[in-house]
């Protein structure tokens, strides 16, 4: 048996999710062919068309894997910080050495592929986020003191922490200018949550957006009745803890007020696409479907039309005659939506959401806490792109570029999911080594 | 340890919170895919107006060029119901001169399947010129209505109708099955219309038009990207010769038959004409078209049916060539074989019967047309030794004679065409018993009798034959689709037929040029020109005899062979003969020198019994 475990590159592989992996994949294949499908190119494994291209990097996705499977787990923990390093100092030379695709500089050049650092950014800064949090024996505060010593004393480690994600955000956003493949480091925001930050946090962030949209979509006066309503609900929650009630009630009532006279400001102070999207999203003014709201009532339409079993594959006309931009990869919901229907969908999110429920129980039972934090935010990341790539189908998010995990076409995307989830499924292969 | 329980809690949190946005989502999805249907009727709007550009369908051409079809352009007004809220519907009906009971009564069949609410359905078929003006100016006050530019056909001379065929609005079931078209389109129903349709028709072309919600198109979806043009149909050139048929027409008006003209040296069809026929332009636009078809529909004359493909006759003695040409072959008759004829055919008694005519040989049984000769041919031929079973002989007899064409789909590109009849074996014995017949039976065949039946196509065809002396080509009447002028190459494919020893044919058209200098069709001489002829005089059950004649000329590389039947006309000499021998002369020198026949033959209406030239030409 122990000979059999040393020499068997799969012993320990956990079956469920590879399984979900592949027929995420696959399926995530097939909506690419009926996406760009055309009369003239019919073959399925034609290279000159994405869906051919798709089909060499699952193979490399493949390679990838396997790869990943024979190296030893230690070298994941011990390059931990190596891997950060490199790939960071890769997202900054990215901008200088990089080619232009779309008017921004995130791409190297291979031939005639492309590789973005920033994808595989993600898998390095969880990687590097797991080593430090388990390096930390007590990791992240969830004291919620007041006084402004005790908390820097006490959420150094959380500052630390949020070094680690930031880091490679304002890096991706503000040098490489790509606001989705950046906003996803938020998400690590949950890991520390799950290590101890405290829910306040949350709360308040959760609270904060909120109120935002709230100030933005109904007039001046309701948003101030608003802002007292969520400060009278507040002080309900924290009048039981008397000592820190007036305190916290203080904080609360600066925070919403600060909220709600800056959001004009700040609304003011976006890109006009992105004040565009926010309008649309939230049915502000007099959007005009033909113009800013075209992408996202489109895809509504293409998804809308689908019925309960949709209109059968390679049978959908919205998405086949174009009018959907971008079907094959942030919008490739779209094609699923419309050619399988209800059902079709229904399916790709419980499959994905089943797989992210798969991960967070195999963290669960991990021994060692850097197993467990890299688990939970390969997670975090796949359970983002979720949201935010089906939310902005289906009109609940504003548009942000980011693909559907293992659906959308794109190499990068691709492999950077597959190594994300391939070294976890290797840590969990290995769950009996205790690794730091 | 005991923080690290604590916090494990968590998961079921941080569980929890992922599973409640993904029952969200699918809750929103249910909404959107399944509760709400706008996003279903936003797909087929899609806030764009997908407007179909009819494509201009092909014109027709005769073999020298001058148009037989062109089109006309006319207007539909299409309605969508669900979109005419707000409409003046009041006004809307005074443009039309409809009563507000006649609009609902529309708008509710716009509704009904197979029309929808939400899909386009045509209101009001090809307006007038002055109603579409007038409409035009009004038409933003008209929700959801809006006009589609279609075409019509139009032909400069009202000739050719069964050839050309008509166009109507496509059934449903072929608008269900066939994805190119949708109801209220139009298609080819009969003729060249119908087997040429998909070259007639082109390709048709999509605008996509933005519109806002005051049915105002304000201009094109992505600048015209998704459009695509209407490709108009592609020309054909026709095999016929337009002054031949309008001349052939002529000549038949007032009579019942069928007359086709071929080219025997590439099988094309010169002149096909039913009669008595109609005026193509009747057949065309909404309403009218309606009414008129309806008129012919229920004429007792029958004058939608196309007689020259679809009326089996039995071709009467000009069958008799087959006879000589198969006898020849089989070596049990020659050229100077002589039978006896004593005005009838002796072993049965003087039946079938004959006219009185000189002893004749082979060249002079053709000539004169002599029943008994044939009676015996034809025996001679399924008696033959050499088949022991009496049945054996009938099937030789058959097969060489289906080889010819009768009984048989020529293959020609004109559909509906009706096989004829060469009776079987199993038909026989049905009829009179196993082993209840012989050869004496049914000798009656040997003359183009009894169950024999052909139609004027393939009896043209056999002439065509002979002339080819062996071969024919499939009798078709496009030789060109296209600015390329393409055509089927099995049309230029020969087909040789049982017989193929010239001496046999020589020995026959001898008898068909006596025919003409001597025979039954003397006095229907063409000067200048050597024609050779076949009268046949059909015997049926529907009154007087058909009169039938079948003719080539010249006889040295022959231009143009002609098979012509008037139904209950009597002795083929008087009435096919005529009609045959003046449309050579008109075809080949161009004019007609013998006036007075051709003013005898357009004189005549025998349908009704009456002179045509004292109420048509004054």
């Amino acid at each position: 048996m122990a000979r059999n475990s040393e020499n068997n590159v799969f012993y320990g592989v956990d079956r469920v999710t590879v399984i979900i992996y592949i027929l995420l994949v696959i399926m995530g294949w097939l909506n690419i062919y009926a996406a760009v499908y055309n009369e003239e190119h019919q073959s399925i494994f034609d290279t000159s068309q994405k869906y051919g291209k798709q089909l060499i990097w699952i193979g490399g996705a493949a390679v990838i894997a396997f790869i990943i499977l024979i190296i030893d787990a230690n070298f994941y923990t011990a390059f931990a910080y190596g891997l950060y390093a490199f790939l960071l100092l890769a997202n900054v030379l990215v901008v200088f050495f990089g080619r232009e695709i779309k008017g921004s500089k995130s791409w190297f050049g291979l031939g005639g592929f492309g590789i973005q650092p920033a994808e595989f950014m993600k898998f390095a800064a969880n990687l590097a986020l797991a080593k430090f949090l388990s390096n930390q024996n007590i990791i992240v505060n969830q004291q919620f003191r007041l006084k402004l010593r005790d908390l820097l004393q006490n959420y150094k480690n959380t500052l630390y922490a949020l070094f680690f994600i930031m880091a490679p955000l304002l890096i991706i956003k503000i040098l490489q200018d790509e606001t989705g493949l950046a906003i996803v480091f938020v998400a690590f925001i949950i890991v520390l949550y799950r290590e101890g930050l405290s829910v306040n946090f949350l709360i308040f962030g959760l609270l904060a957006a909120l109120l935002f949209v709230v100030a933005l979509v109904v007039t001046q006066i309701s948003s101030v009745l608003i802002t007292l309503g969520v400060i009278a609900f507040s002080s309900f929650l924290f009048i039981r803890r008397s000592r820190r009630n007036f305190i916290m009630v203080s904080l609360v009532y600066a925070l919403a007020a600060g909220v709600v006279l800056g959001t004009n400001y700040v609304y003011n102070h976006l890109e006009p696409h992105q004040k565009i999207r926010i309008d649309v999203l939230l049915g502000r003014g007099t959007v005009n479907l033909k113009k800013e709201g075209y992408n996202v009532n489109q895809a509504k339409i293409a998804i809308g039309s689908g019925g309960f079993l949709g209109k059968g594959y390679l049978q959908g006309t919205q998405t086949k005659y174009d009018f959907v931009p971008e079907q094959d990869t942030d919008f490739i919901f779209c094609t699923v939506g419309e050619e399988w229907g209800f059902a079709g969908s229904t399916l790709v999110i419980m499959l994905e959401l089943f797989l992210i429920l798969r991960l967070i129980f195999l963290a669960e039972r991990q021994r060692s806490d850097f197993s467990r934090i890299y688990g939970y935010g390969v997670a975090v990341v796949l359970f983002f792109h979720l949201a935010v790539n089906v939310g902005m189908t289906i009109g609940l998010m504003p548009v942000i570029g980011i693909p559907l995990p293992f659906f959308s076409y794109g190499g990068s995307s691709l492999w950077s999911f597959t190594i994300l989830l391939f070294i976890f499924i290797k840590l969990d292969a290995n769950r009996l080594l205790i690794l730091r | 340890m005991n923080n690290n329980i604590q916090l494990g809690e968590r998961k079921f949190i941080i569980g929890g919170f992922f599973f409640l946005v993904a029952l969200i989502y699918i809750c929103r999805l249910f909404y959107i895919q399944i509760v709400d249907d706008r996003y279903l009727l936003a797909a087929q709007n899609n806030a764009l107006r997908r407007q179909t550009e009819y494509p201009v369908r092909g014109f027709i051409f005769d073999r020298n060029g001058k148009l037989l079809v062109y089109n006309e352009p006319s207007y539909d007004l299409m309605v969508i119901p669900r979109e005419t809220k707000g409409c003046d519907t009041l006004s809307l009906c005074d443009v039309l001169q409809i009563t507000k009971a006649e609009y609902l009564k529309r708008m509710k069949r716009a509704c009904q399947a197979p029309n929808s609410p939400r899909k386009q359905s045509v209101f009001e078929k090809q307006m007038s010129a002055a109603t579409y003006a007038a409409l035009q100016e009004k038409i933003y006050r008209f929700k959801g209505f809006f006009v589609q530019k279609r075409t019509v056909r139009k032909y400069p001379r009202p000739i050719a109708a069964h050839l050309l065929g008509y166009v109507g609005e496509v059934s449903k079931e072929k608008a269900e099955k066939d994805p190119y078209y949708h109801e209220g389109d139009y298609i080819g129903i009969t003729g060249i219309e119908r087997s040429y349709e998909e070259a007639l028709r082109g390709q048709k072309g999509v605008q996509i038009a933005l519109t806002d919600v005051h049915n105002r198109t304000i201009g094109r979806y992505m600048d015209g990207r998704y459009d695509t043009l209407a490709i108009s149909g592609k020309p054909l050139y026709c095999t016929i010769d337009m002054t031949l048929q309008e001349y052939g027409e002529k000549l038949m008006q007032g009579k019942k038959g069928a007359v086709v003209a071929l080219e025997p040296s590439t099988g094309e069809i010169l002149a096909l004409i039913s009669s008595p026929g109609y005026d193509p332009n009747l057949l065309v636009g909404g309403k009218e078209r309606a009414r008129n078809f309806t008129v012919l529909y229920h004429d007792s004359t029958l004058p939608l049916f196309n007689r020259a493909l679809q009326a089996m006759y039995p071709p009467g003695s000009t069958f008799k060539l087959i006879d000589a040409l198969i006898a020849q072959h089989d070596g049990v008759i020659g050229r100077h074989t002589s039978f006896p004829c004593a005005r009838g055919y002796p072993p049965m008694g003087g039946k079938p019967k004959c006219h009185p005519h000189a002893p004749v040989d082979l060249v002079g049984s053709v000539a004169q047309s002599c029943n008994s000769y044939y009676s015996y041919v034809f025996r001679e031929i399924t008696d033959q030794k050499k088949y022991p079973k009496f049945i054996d002989g009938y099937n030789h007899w058959r097969d060489m004679v289906m080889t010819f064409g009768p009984g048989t789909h020529l293959g020609t590109d004109l559909p509906y065409d009706k096989p004829g009849n060469v009776p079987s074996v199993e038909y026989y014995n049905k009829v009179f018993g196993k082993n209840g017949w012989r050869s004496n039976t049914i000798v009656s065949l040997g003359i183009g009798q009894a169950e024999l039946l052909l139609v004027p196509l393939q009896m043209a065809n056999v002439v065509a034959t002979i002339a080819n002396k062996g071969y024919y080509y499939v009798p078709h009447c496009i030789k060109g689709v296209g600015s390329e002028k393409t055509v089927d190459p099995k049309f230029k494919q020969k087909h040789f037929v049982g017989v193929q020893n010239p001496e046999c044919y020589t020995n026959v058209i001898d008898g068909m040029q006596l025919c003409f200098d001597g025979g039954t069709a003397y006095a229907e001489r063409i000067p200048g020109i050597v024609a050779c002829g076949k009268t046949g005089t059909a015997e049926n059950p529907h009154g007087k005899s058909h009169a039938v004649f079948m003719a080539f000329a010249p006889r040295d590389n022959p231009k143009i062979v002609i098979a012509c039947l008037v139904e209950n006309a009597g002795w083929g000499g008087v009435w096919s003969a005529p009609v045959v021998s003046l449309m050579m002369e008109k075809y080949l020198t161009g004019k007609v020198t013998r006036q007075a026949e051709e003013k005898r033959i357009m004189a005549a209406d025998l349908i009704h019994g009456k002179n045509l030239l004292s109420t048509e030409f004054h």
